[in-house]
């Protein structure tokens, strides 16, 4: 039972890896960093919320004048 | 002691890889099974990855791990972001994997599959990865800019004009050959047509959700999403079967053509958040999970292989595409052994996110090894299906008509029996009204997948279940790849008359986002047409073109790879990117020139053009034209071809010799001229 809390804390980097993997294959990344950035780096700034962070990374993929999203043969 | 630890292992990994290799490759009349090509193709990735690119990491590009990449100089918590390794992996391969991968080793296999799997893992290894590790290394010493702007900076103005213009063209051919292939793999098929048109409510219902319902829980719409994708598979069997609704979602080639086109006119000017964005994540998701299910159905059911390792058709007969196998079988299989493309990828938003310096052979090599495993798979889906029924699908209808029992005749004369039963009971087996002439590699691929799985999971009763699976998860990413690039050509077009008109390049704007959006999609649609129509398929016009065009592009990045190493000095190590430029640039030249000049009128566009010209001052309508006038379009078309192929060529040559002018100047020069952004270390925590 001992070992419990450790393989729970490797499940838990685990699954959010791979989360973060899926939602970066299709242009979202991660708020949190984005979130823990802004307030380290510019404490004067306040950080877009989630949604706008949502749609924000969503432009910035698809959006006009944008052509990342755009996949290979 | 040191060295026998630290090679042994993988020794043994050449040893066991060199095994398979030989059981592959030496025919002694016995069925060989496909794991063997997988271990093989596996042992050698290794083996490369290991001693290979870790050569190239630390002699040629001499990686530093201390020096700070664009992602901790910039980092802004949006483009510029230091991500986890394994995280970045899975987007750089995302966003590299396509269509590509698995339809061009699936035509190839018409020459066996000997020839197809000794070329993707040779040119995996010593080009392919090469090229998107290169360009992923230079990208990242330039703040992540793009191969446009590299090739300007390092090359200089023109060839960067060039490569531009180069660019759209190969975009046009892209767009236009991968929408040919839901073309042939939807026309005359209800089912399939209504599974991939119910996407786009799917895809919409999807967007409301994410907009409007619960904002930005991309997790749960997936899987709503994937819900409703299956019951419109299950759900499509039953409409094909209904009478009235059936004959409804039955559509003709040229009536598929007409449909895209509007589609991809629409689809490109509709917000991103309604279709093309909850497509992607399906089209994304569904991409991963089904190669993952294809590599583990391959492993249990471990198929054999039931086409010759090598076919007579190497001499260039072959029903499936023309041309012998040198050069194109070399352009033939682009993506999976050097694709140009990935160039575009390798420095767009990956060089962005790199956390360290070191991380690029995992990604920029390894990805793209990755890549060339699903080619494999492809290879391995074409080749585990009966020789008969490939050569059914895959062979024009000029040639083996359009009935099972011509079918079977023509297909048994060509060398491989099959019997008119077994093309109706196939056909009736993945729940389709016929399979004969369905080329363009995705129905194939599906038969070979649907083999594959439905042997694992299912039986024969789940075949057509796997089968419009398969169709449905190429044709879904194909969409995916025609709307966004549909929109990346609008802002191109808009950029380029934009340099005349600046008004034009308001993309806010309604007029000329929609005359833009026409121009980009008259274009491809031109060729789409052109396809559809084509007397030998289409895809025996458009895919050598398109590979020609794929494999220019991969020769003009790795011309800006050789250059930026005589500018860093290293030129003792610039056979690394010259034997593959040089490759290619042979490959390509080649194919090109053939398809524009040979006397083959299956092989040379200007041959061909000659046949109909001289027909039609003969009075006489050659089929597929049906009077003066489609003749005269076919010709026409015959001459845009071959004006297309040459222009491919004189690009090759114009960077090609760009390319040798920077290199001669850096050789002569005293020092370092390559254009890093200044080396700054990793600031201390």
């Amino acid at each position: 039972m001992q070992r419990s809390p450790n393989l729970m804390e490797r499940w838990k980097t685990l699954s959010k890896c791979v989360c973060d993997g899926a939602k970066l294959m299709v242009g979202q990344g991660d708020y949190a960093a984005y979130a823990e950035h802004v307030r380290r780096t510019h404490p004067d700034r306040q950080p877009m919320s989630e949604l706008e962070f949502f749609r924000n990374r969503e432009n910035a993929r698809f959006g006009v004048g944008n052509t990342s999203g755009f996949r290979c043969c | 002691m040191g060295a026998i630890s630290k090679h042994g292992p993988w020794a043994l990994v050449g040893a066991l890889g060199a095994a398979a290799l030989s059981i592959v490759a030496v025919e002694r009349g016995e069925v060989v099974n496909a794991l063997w090509l997988v271990v093989a193709a596996v042992c050698v990735y290794l083996i490369a990855y290991r001693y290979y690119a870790k050569f190239i990491a630390d002699k040629v590009m001499r990686l530093d791990a201390k020096r700070e990449t664009p992602a901790v100089r910039h980092n802004d918590g949006l483009d510029y972001v230091p991500t986890n390794k394994s995280v970045l992996f899975g987007h750089h391969f995302a966003a590299i994997a396509g269509a590509g991968p698995l339809v061009g080793p699936v035509l190839a296999a018409q020459m066996g599959y000997l020839p197809g799997m000794l070329w993707i893992l040779a040119g995996v290894v010593l080009a392919g990865a090469v090229q998107d590790f290169m360009v992923l290394f230079i990208s990242m010493r330039r703040d992540g800019r793009s191969l446009g702007e590299l090739i300007r900076s390092e090359l200089g103005t023109i060839p960067g004009i060039i490569a531009l213009f180069g660019t759209f063209l190969i975009m046009v051919i892209l767009l236009a050959v991968l929408a040919l292939i839901v073309v042939k793999a939807l026309a005359e098929s209800p089912w399939g047509t209504f599974t991939v048109m119910m996407t786009i409510p799917i895809a919409m219902l999807m967007g409301i959700y994410t907009r409007y319902i619960r904002p930005g829980k991309i997790g749960e719409v997936s899987v709503i999403g994937f819900l409703l994708l299956m019951a419109a598979i299950v759900g499509g069997g039953s409409v094909a079967a209904h009478p009235v609704w059936g004959p409804a979602f039955t559509f003709t080639g040229t009536q598929l053509c007409w449909l895209l086109i509007g589609y991809g006119f629409v689809a490109s000017i509709l917000p991103v958040w309604l279709l093309l964005a909850p497509r992607d994540y399906l089209s994304t998701f569904l991409k991963i999970g089904t190669i993952v299910g294809l590599a583990l159905g391959i492993a249990v059911v471990a198929p054999q292989m039931q086409m010759p390792a090598m076919t007579k058709f190497v001499d260039g007969t072959g029903p499936v595409w023309s041309g012998q196998l040198f050069p194109f079988l070399f352009i033939t299989i682009a993506c999976g052994s050097v694709s140009g493309f990935h160039a575009l990828i390798s420095s767009g938003t990956t060089p962005k996110l790199i956390a360290n310096e070191m991380d690029a052979r995992f990604i920029g090599y390894g990805g793209m090894l990755m890549e060339s495993f699903v080619a494999i798979m492809a290879l391995v889906s074409a080749c585990v299906i009966d020789p008969g029924v490939y050569f059914t699908m895959n062979s024009p209808a000029a040639l083996v008509g359009t009935t099972p029992e011509t079918a079977a005749a023509a297909v048994t004369k060509l060398g491989f029996a099959i019997t008119p039963e077994t093309i109706t009971q196939t056909a009736q087996d993945v729940g389709e009204h016929t399979i004969i002439s369905r080329a363009g590699g995705a129905p194939t691929l599906a038969v070979g997948m649907a083999h594959i799985i439905s042997s694992a999971i299912g039986g024969k009763a789940m075949m057509a279940f796997w089968y419009h699976f398969a169709i449905l998860f190429e044709a879904l990413f194909i969409l995916t790849a025609v709307d966004a690039g549909t929109r990346a050509c609008r802002f191109m077009v808009q950029d380029l008359i934009g340099l005349a008109v600046p008004a034009f390049k308001e993309t806010a704007s309604w007029g000329p986002s929609i005359v833009a959006t026409a121009i980009a999609v008259g274009a491809w649609g031109y060729f789409l047409y052109q396809g559809v129509t084509d007397p030998l398929g289409g895809i025996n016009t458009l895919w050598p073109l398109f590979g020609i065009s794929n494999q220019m592009l991969a020769a003009v990045a790795l011309t800006l790879c050789t250059v930026v190493i005589f500018k860093m000095k290293r030129e003792r190590y610039a056979f690394v990117t010259i034997i593959p430029t040089i490759w290619l640039c042979i490959c390509t030249l080649t194919a090109g020139w053939q398809k524009i000049f040979s006397a083959d009128p299956r092989i040379g566009f200007l041959a061909h053009a000659d046949r109909y010209a001289t027909a039609l001052a003969e009075g006489k309508v050659l089929a597929p034209a049906k009077n003066a006038d489609q003749m005269a379009q076919i010709i026409f078309n015959d001459r845009i071809d071959a004006v297309l192929a040459a222009m491919f060529i004189g690009l090759v040559l114009a960077i090609g010799a760009f390319g040798i002018l920077s290199c001669l100047k850096a050789l002569r020069a005293s020092g370092w001229t390559a254009l890093e952004s200044d080396p700054r270390a990793v600031p201390a925590e």
